[in-house]
């Protein structure tokens, strides 16, 4: 018999305390025991979670109005500068962006993680003044309590897979993918694999806009597709992407929002950038809802690409999954190389925990998407031109 | 007597040098090699050398002289477990294995024995929560 469960039948045995939540990674071994039609029967809900650097990570802050006051045309946080070409005391602070003191040291990413532990920071703003907002420069401090209003929006979060970096070159790399040692002395690797949101839900069935999500330790929300969203990635016969595919875009509140979930990084040589802590619950709306989220490390396979050719397409070594990954070694041209993650596992196992125990307890809902992502975008290039080649 | 812990680097060419035993023979010292490793492009030995602090100095100019690269080793590397999230990245430098990560709890464990001191995983670490102690 077949399997159908709607959205108000799940939030209603929520609600009851009766909804039978168990992880992406539980679910395995219930679908191994029992088979697919069983595990769809008595499970309701399945939650993910995954703990990464996601640089397309930042905050919306209104500051409000000093006394006089100010149209505020450039901002800095601590030193960092942030976008203010909107309303006059509205801003946009970004991970990614470096103290104007300290370097790589702070950035974006740190500011954000000292506004959510609650810390005092620095504003500087300059303005040219105007007949309304005649101020033309202030200096003050502010914290999540002096704001208006100050959340999180990520233009990219969650990417659904990510390819594995290696180095064949003589000299150590630093990139956005850790540090790279020579002539393939490593191998690293991002994602949360078979807990990762997206790749157990490859065809964004139940994740659109509107989706109810766990962001950094507070209830947020899918606002929009992610930036760089490729749905016509390669896809093994699971449905599973071999190689970036999807992203979400998230918003939410960054006053409820937990550092143990969400930390400021700075990857030597690159940059600044956020690990953010992600977490999406999936209904258990039939059977093939089940069978993609039983998907399993070693059913999942990524290209291992060489970041030493510094160009759009990079050379790569073949494809690996995640159960060899994170066996801690794998062969490239018969060499044995380490490998590392870069994301932790440890911290998405805590979100898909912790998220398990909102529903259990009846303090997380789910939420249908109001409108689902479209299969047909292609993800295109940047193609340097003339005005009259475009 | 004085007794200090140094890391020296072989490059390629100096691997096959016997230099403790010169240490030994000409400058009275007592090597004792607490690690070694060995790569396809250079050689590394954790050593404590005992002897007088002057025989001590001596025994450096004379490695260095060597081609032989030294520095005095840090006492033990400190992991700030409320910055640390567990994320892996040191693991993917730490050619000795005494940073690991895996394969149950995906928790961070950190073996003293097994570091040679080469300091890579102090700028890998993305939430900079390792710091050296000396
Ligand atoms: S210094 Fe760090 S990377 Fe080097 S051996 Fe010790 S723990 Fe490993
Ligand atoms: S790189 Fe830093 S944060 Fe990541 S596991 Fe190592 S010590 Fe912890």
């Amino acid at each position: 018999m077949a399997v159908k469960k709607t959205y108000e039948e799940i939030n209603e045995k929520i609600r009851r305390g009766e909804a039978v939540v168990v992880t992406a990674e539980e679910i395995i071994g219930i679908v191994n025991d029992e088979g697919v039609e069983k595990a769809a029967q008595k499970v309701d809900v399945i939650t993910t979670g995954t703990f990464g650097p996601m640089c397309s990570t930042g905050a919306f802050i209104n500051f409000g109005h000093s006394d006089p006051p100010i149209k505020m045309t450039k901002v800095w946080l601590n030193d960092v500068p942030a976008y203010a070409g909107l309303a006059a005391v509205d801003a946009y602070i970004g991970a990614t962006e470096l103290s104007e003191t300290q370097g790589m040291n702070y950035g974006g990413a740190y500011v954000i993680e000292d506004l959510i532990a609650g810390k005092n920071v620095k504003l500087e703003a300059e303005a040219y003044g105007t007949d309304c907002y005649p101020r033309k420069d202030i200096v003050t401090y502010i914290s999540k309590d002096t704001l208006n209003e100050v959340y999180l929006f990520n233009p990219r979060n969650a990417y659904q897979n990510y390819a594995v970096a290696v180095n064949s070159s003589a000299r150590m790399l630093y990139t956005y993918m850790g540090t790279l040692l020579p002539k393939l002395g490593n191998a690293t690797y991002c994602s949360a694999g078979q807990l990762s949101p997206l790749l157990n839900d490859p065809f964004y069935r139940t994740i659109g806009i509107g989706t109810r999500v766990f962001l950094a330790g507070m209830q947020g929300y899918v606002a929009w597709q992610g930036t760089q969203f490729n749905p016509q990635q390669t896809r093994s016969e699971n449905g599973v992407p071999i190689g970036t595919g999807g992203t979400l875009a998230l918003i939410g509140n960054l006053k409820d929002m937990n550092t143990e979930f969400i930390r400021a990084a700075t990857f030597h040589n690159y940059g600044t950038t956020m690990f953010v802590g992600v977490g999406i619950p999936i209904p258990v709306l039939d059977e093939d809802v089940v069978e993609k989220a039983s998907v399993s490390d070693k059913d999942i396979y990524t290209t291992i690409v060489d970041y030493s050719v510094p160009q759009r397409s990079k050379p790569n070594f073949g494809k690996v999954n995640y159960a060899e990954l994170r066996s801690g070694k794998i062969e490239i041209n018969g060499k044995t190389v380490r490998t590392a993650p870069i994301s932790s596992l440890n911290k998405a196992r805590k979100i898909a925990a912790t998220l398990k125990e909102w529903i259990k307890q009846g303090n997380f809902f789910l939420q249908q998407p109001v409108e689902n992502f479209s299969l047909d975008q292609t993800f295109k290039p940047l193609e340097i031109v003339t005005e009259e080649e475009i | 007597m004085a007794k200090k812990k140094f890391v020296l680097h072989f490059p390629e060419e100096s691997v096959e040098k016997p230099v403790t035993y010169h240490l030994v023979k000409d400058y009275n010292l007592i090597p004792n090699i607490l690690r070694a490793q060995i790569d396809e492009n250079e050689g590394t030995l954790v050593v404590d050398l005992q002897g007088s602090a002057e025989q001590i100095d001596r025994g450096v100019i004379f490695l260095k002289d060597q081609g032989v690269g030294i520095q005095e080793a840090i006492q033990d590397l400190v992991i700030n477990r409320d910055r640390c999230v567990d994320c892996g990245s040191c693991t993917g430098v730490c050619k000795p294995g005494a940073l690991a990560i895996g394969p149950d709890d995906w928790e961070l464990k950190f073996d003293l024995d097994k570091c040679i001191f080469c300091e890579l995983c102090i700028n890998t670490c993305p939430t900079r929560a390792i710091k050296v102690q000396f």
